[in-house]
């Protein structure tokens, strides 16, 4: 599913060169519900990049669903993401003033699907996240954080991703929503869905499956868990 | 690749934030309505100086009486009385390319008529000041040779006099009017010249020259000789002719004594036009003013609102849309706002300018080069600024663009 090799990841600024990534090389399982979790600095974020097509390694290989990222062209990642990933991210990134519904199917405006179909798969979506369906119409900024951040993560599912990554999603939550949120990966999980999630709370790591820690550039551990069920 | 796709996007784009496209547009408005009005204005004023000079007549060449000197004092310019009809009609048999002379007494006299009075110009004169001075006869027709010959009291009155004296539209034919004790009979009126200020022609009143001089003036000196030249490159010569006869019939050898003046209308129209060519520089220059603001405020829209979207864009590129369509959806965006405010600016222009036509009396004329230019440069200034942003923030890494703060 995910098969990295010896990832490094140099950055040069003027004649400044920092070394993001050392050297990782680790797989990830189809219907595996992962955590990277690392201080700031420790170059996970830059995985995450990586991971999600957004960059591309100074060397190394990276495969996604046995495809070679690494050496793809700018539009090649933009499809791979349109395609392949679906991102949930810290500040949920809604758009302004645009209705949940629209904000679902922004991933897909220039696919040329019908804007019935886009409209039906959106609703079937936004409810298999969980999203009361009064809520559909509202515009984004009348929603509360943890409906936010359910039609975040029903956009980053609305072209059937192979992966999610999820970039500090409880970043900007209260510990209840957070569970709310942690709840709900671990839903589509158990539903078969390939989860990434980029923390550096131990607390919200501890909710997935399997941990892999990163300090200053390699991996530091990379543990399988029992992921912790919430008691609400 | 779908234009629906893409037009819809655009749409949805736009009229979701309502105020910042409604401010983008209002300021492209103003811009491009600010510029068409103030050329309008200009050109409205340049031409309607034209036609005011125009209508003093065409290839005109005036004879005006020298300055009188009393004690080595000039009372200026025809204060004195040295033309005479006889002066015309030499002008008339000895000059040629000549097409009408007409000579001229006039003055001004309070004149009453139908209990009410006004003080206007008489004009004492023959049928020659037709051509000479391009009058036209609304109702009636000018004096015959028999009325000029007998010193007819008969009277020809010019639209505003007519206005003043009997009222708006009212024929006065067949009416009489008192100019200094002397009834007259008005037998026509002439057609408006759309003159305008102190000498204007369309309030004067016109009697035969031979009535001027027998009951008016009292005596046989003119005010001016109006000659009309065949064409117009033949009026340098004209003049010549004209002051070559005069100093011979004057008895004067040197032209720098001459005892009369002659003014050409090329001169007139030689000075009008610098002053219109000033005139139109500094509308010009205003409309270019308007212009750069117009256009900064246009640039500085267009710059915040793709400032603003910054993150926007990251989030476009993050969910696989390709860098191509972030262009076209920014450069859609920003042609459908200039073209609106194009529009609406254009039409805005036209408004204010049949509003300054009609509430300030002030002619305008609307050209098609200031809309074009005002309508370009605000394009151009808005699409630059609208497209250029985006394609840089569109170029950002998605990750750097989302986290813009």
């Amino acid at each position: 599913m995910i098969e990295c090799k010896n990832l490094k990841k140099v950055y040069i600024n003027g004649d400044v060169e920092t070394v993001a990534l050392k050297g990782l090389t680790f797989k990830i399982e189809k219907g595996e519900f992962v955590a990277i979790i690392g201080p700031s600095g420790s170059g996970k974020s830059t995985l995450m990049h990586i991971l999600g097509a957004l960059d591309t390694p100074s060397s190394g290989e990276y495969f996604l669903d046995g495809k070679e990222v690494s050496k793809l062209s700018e539009d090649e990642l933009s499809d791979l993401r349109r395609d392949k990933i679906g991102f949930v991210f810290q500040a949920f990134n809604l758009l302004p003033r645009t209705t949940a519904l629209q904000n679902v199917m922004l991933p897909l405006v220039y696919s040329g699907i019908s804007m019935k179909e886009r409209e039906s798969r959106a609703r079937e979506t936004l409810q298999y996240t969980g999203l009361e369906e009064s809520k559909f119409s509202n515009l984004s900024n009348q929603l509360s954080g943890g409906q936010m951040q359910r039609v975040a993560i029903a956009r980053a599912l609305i072209n059937n991703p192979s992966i999610i990554l999820a970039d500090e999603p409880t970043g900007n939550l209260d510990t209840k929503t957070s569970h709310v949120v942690m709840e709900t990966f671990q839903e589509l999980n158990s539903k078969g869905h390939t989860i990434i999630l980029i923390t550096h709370e131990m607390e919200i790591a501890e909710f997935t499956n399997r941990i892999i820690a990163v300090r200053d550039g390699l991996i530091e551990k990379d543990q399988k868990i029992k992921g912790k069920k919430i008691a609400i | 690749m779908n234009i629906i796709d893409l037009f819809r996007e655009t749409i949805r784009s736009l009229s979701g934030n309502k105020a910042r496209s409604g401010l983008t547009i209002l300021g492209i408005v103003i811009g491009i309505a600010s510029v068409i009005t103030m050329v309008a204005i200009g050109q409205g004023a340049k031409s309607s100086i034209e036609s005011n000079i125009e209508a003093i007549g065409s290839n005109l060449i005036i004879v005006m009486p020298g300055s009188q000197r009393v004690g080595g004092i000039s009372q200026g310019a025809g204060s004195s009385q040295t033309l005479t009809v006889e002066d015309a009609d030499a002008i008339k048999s000895q000059v040629s390319n000549i097409k009408a002379v007409a000579p001229e007494i006039s003055k001004r006299y309070q004149i009453t008529g139908k209990g009410t009075n006004t003080n206007t110009e008489v004009v004492g004169t023959i049928a020659d000041y037709l051509t000479a001075r391009n009058v036209k006869m609304n109702i009636g027709s000018f004096f015959t040779d028999q009325q000029i010959k007998s010193s007819s009291k008969v009277a020809i009155m010019g639209p505003t006099a007519r206005d003043d004296l009997f009222g708006a539209d009212i024929n006065p034919v067949g009416q009489s009017i008192r100019i200094k004790g002397v009834d007259f009979k008005v037998v026509g009126v002439t057609e408006l010249k759309g003159g305008s200020g102190f000498n204007n022609p369309d309030d004067y009143v016109y009697v035969p020259l031979t009535a001027a001089q027998h009951y008016l003036a009292g005596n046989d000196y003119l005010s001016d000789i109006s000659v009309a030249a065949a064409d117009q490159s033949s009026m340098t010569s004209v003049q010549q002719q004209i002051t070559d006869l005069l100093l011979q019939r004057h008895k004067i050898s040197d032209p720098a004594q001459a005892d009369f003046s002659i003014l050409n209308q090329n001169d007139i129209i030689a000075t009008a036009a610098s002053v219109t060519s000033t005139f139109t520089m500094l509308l010009a220059s205003i409309a270019g003013i308007s212009l750069l603001v117009g256009g900064i405020g246009i640039m500085n829209m267009m710059l915040t609102n793709v400032t603003e979207r910054t993150r926007e864009i990251g989030l476009r590129k993050a969910v696989g849309i390709k860098k191509i369509y972030i262009n076209l959806q920014f450069l859609a965006e920003a042609v459908v706002l200039t073209f609106l405010g194009g529009a609406i600016g254009v039409v805005m222009g036209w408004i204010a300018s049949l509003a300054v036509t009609k509430f300030a009396g002030q002619n305008t004329q609307i050209s098609t080069s200031s809309i074009l230019l005002a309508f370009g440069v605000s394009a151009l200034v808005g699409i630059v600024f609208g497209f250029y942003p985006a394609r840089r923030a569109a170029k950002l890494n998605p990750i750097v663009a989302l986290r813009y703060e």
